[in-house]
């Protein structure tokens, strides 16, 4: 844009700036620097003691008991909740993507559970998953399915929060499913249907890989998510029963705001972020053997 | 799209359009119901889905808490979430002008540093940032709580590729007939990218409603905790007050789902952005 010289653009730019850039550096990139300070520090801030331990907390984190148990929690979740989520996603985008009479109704049904906090449907969700007196094991009991009381178990804990989970997000990711069965040129569907094709020759021929790199977005954002899963763990067993269901980001906030030790809950959110990283790289690199672009 | 339509195509699909939506509401529908019931009649075999004898006692005692209460809880969450939303878009709507139309040297790098923090969870900020406000004295605060929305890089990043679209030409000749570019600002600019400046709002405000995670370490006296925190300890408080705890949900719930309602075409707009999570 042409700008006067006497326009006093400088000020003005300055002024306009400001807050966010204030805002930017006081709580986004001090907070960033700092906290690689944090994690090489022996932190306790209810004693309000701080002495250099250098690597010892991440050493102490990795070679920990706890460690492994938090990992394989962490990925149990993503294990069970990445292939069921995009298998939804897609099924609801699909059925959002034909022409019926109310779709925008359903439409709106379906994202309702979007727009609940984490915290009401984590609430709700406990009471639908409770032993004997809770909707689903009276719906199972019903059909003679006799269901333990999900998150009171061990084993059953994590499937209990991967379904709420699974009821929470469904509606958000199908939105991005159909937005992108939307862009694809119906023309491959009507030469299809020339050459014979059925309807289970389409969606595997034509959808799946039109859909691949919309279904890639899902799961890079999916990866960085679930491994910061905490809401609903929280809320719905605190890491329990018996640590069944410790996570990253649990573990850091029992860390950082139950025992205020803010040197080892800084180390665990570098290893955190470091396990992102290594994910989220690593499915670009995997990227080239399905994702298709040519469309 | 479908040219001929089998009739046991049409069945399976309806079929599967009704599972999918009783999956979707059952749990909701089971909430409303818990929260008429009372302390003895919730736990039946089998369900009762309408409330033999409907009773508002589970609002009541949740109105009631000794400790918590309901009506403080929602002033808080509608006053902080209204103030953070103004804070977001005012913050990020300022600095996407700057960024869109008022060049300057670096503007490209700051902008970049930007969008990379974007890629930092917000996990890694969560401690260092509440030992700054602990720092500064503003823990268990509403202004330690709205301050770090001044930082919204989604919102930046939203805005600015919305005034990247507008034509210059508006804006030069106001500047030619004397405007400053303050006035620019609010009197060109700000209307010309209404559309996405609604979307953004409710995203901020529906984000700002629904947060847990912040309010719930940086508040920590009752009187300022909002609905979601409340909420949240009354979970573990009255584990088998099932009715309380549902009528809870519901008030939780209620106001934003009104607000989705009947906004709910700009919202829909936004996620094509990548806007709710």
């Amino acid at each position: 844009m042409y700008l006067p010289k006497s326009s006093g653009r400088r000020t003005a730019a300055a002024v306009f700036l400001a807050p966010s850039l204030v805002g930017m550096i006081v709580f986004c990139l001090i907070p960033i620097v700092s906290t690689l300070g944090f994690s090489l520090l022996d932190y306790d801030m209810l004693a309000g003691t701080m002495q250099w331990v250098g690597l010892k907390n991440f050493a102490r984190i990795l070679t920990g008991r706890e460690f492994p148990q938090v990992l394989l929690h962490t990925l149990t979740y993503l294990a069970l909740y990445l292939p069921l989520i995009l298998g939804l996603a897609v099924m609801e985008g699909m059925v959002l993507n034909h022409n019926f009479k109310g779709r925008q109704l359903f439409r709106t049904v379906f994202y309702t559970p979007v727009i609940t906090s984490w915290v009401a449907a984590a609430v709700v969700w406990t009471w639908v998953l409770s032993g004997k007196y809770g909707l689903l094991n009276q719906m199972l009991a019903s059909v003679g399915i006799n269901a333990p009381a999900w998150l009171s178990s061990k084993q059953w804990a994590m499937p209990g929060i991967v379904m709420a989970a699974l009821w929470k997000d469904t509606g958000y990711y199908a939105l991005m499913v159909l937005a992108a069965l939307k862009s694809i040129d119906p023309a491959y569907y009507e030469a299809a249907a020339i050459d014979g094709a059925g309807g289970a020759r389409k969606f595997f021929s034509i959808t799946l890989p039109l859909l691949s790199p919309t279904l890639f977005l899902l799961m890079v954002i999916n990866v960085i998510y679930g491994l910061q899963v905490f809401e609903s763990v929280l809320i719905m067993t605190d890491g329990g029963p018996g640590a069944a269901t410790t996570v990253f980001l649990e573990r850091i906030y029992k860390y950082a705001f139950d025992q205020y030790k803010m040197g080892m809950a800084s180390a665990y959110s570098w290893i955190l972020f470091l396990f992102i990283l290594l994910f989220t790289l690593a499915q670009f690199r995997l990227q080239k053997k399905w994702v298709n672009y040519d469309a | 799209m479908r040219k001929k339509k089998s009739v046991i195509g049409t069945i399976l699909f309806a079929l599967l359009l009704a599972v999918m939506a009783i999956c979707t509401l059952l749990p909701f529908l089971w909430m409303l119901s818990s929260s008429f019931k009372g302390a003895e009649t919730i736990r039946t075999i089998p369900i009762r889905w309408i409330p033999e004898h409907p009773t508002l006692e589970g609002y009541r005692q949740g109105f009631q808490m000794q400790g918590f209460s309901f009506a403080r809880a929602s002033f808080n969450s509608l006053f902080l979430a209204t103030v953070c939303t103004l804070v977001q878009v005012a913050s990020a709507c300022m600095a996407a002008f700057v960024f869109a139309k008022i060049p300057f040297r670096g503007s490209g790098k700051v902008f970049g540093i930007y969008l990379a923090t974007m890629m930092i969870p917000g996990t890694v900020t969560m401690v260092p940032n509440y030992i700054i406000l602990r720092m500064l004295g503003l823990l268990d605060s509403f202004t330690g709580l709205i301050l770090p929305s001044l930082a919204n890089v989604f919102g930046v990043f939203l805005m600015r590729q919305s005034m990247m679209t507008l034509n210059d030409s508006y804006m030069e000749s106001a500047m030619l007939d004397g405007a400053s570019l303050y006035r620019v600002f609010a009197v060109i600019v700000l209307p010309m990218v209404a559309p996405t400046l609604a979307t953004m709002t409710l995203l901020a405000f529906m984000g700002s409603w629904n947060s847990y995670l912040w309010p719930l370490i940086v508040l920590t006296s009752t009187d300022k905790q909002t609905l979601q925190v409340v909420l949240g300890n009354m979970n573990g408080l009255y584990k088998n007050k099932e009715h309380v705890l549902m009528a809870g949900a519901v008030l939780t719930i209620l106001p934003i789902l009104v607000v989705y309602l009947l906004t709910q075409r700009k919202v829909d707009s936004g996620i094509s952005l990548g806007g709710l999570k």
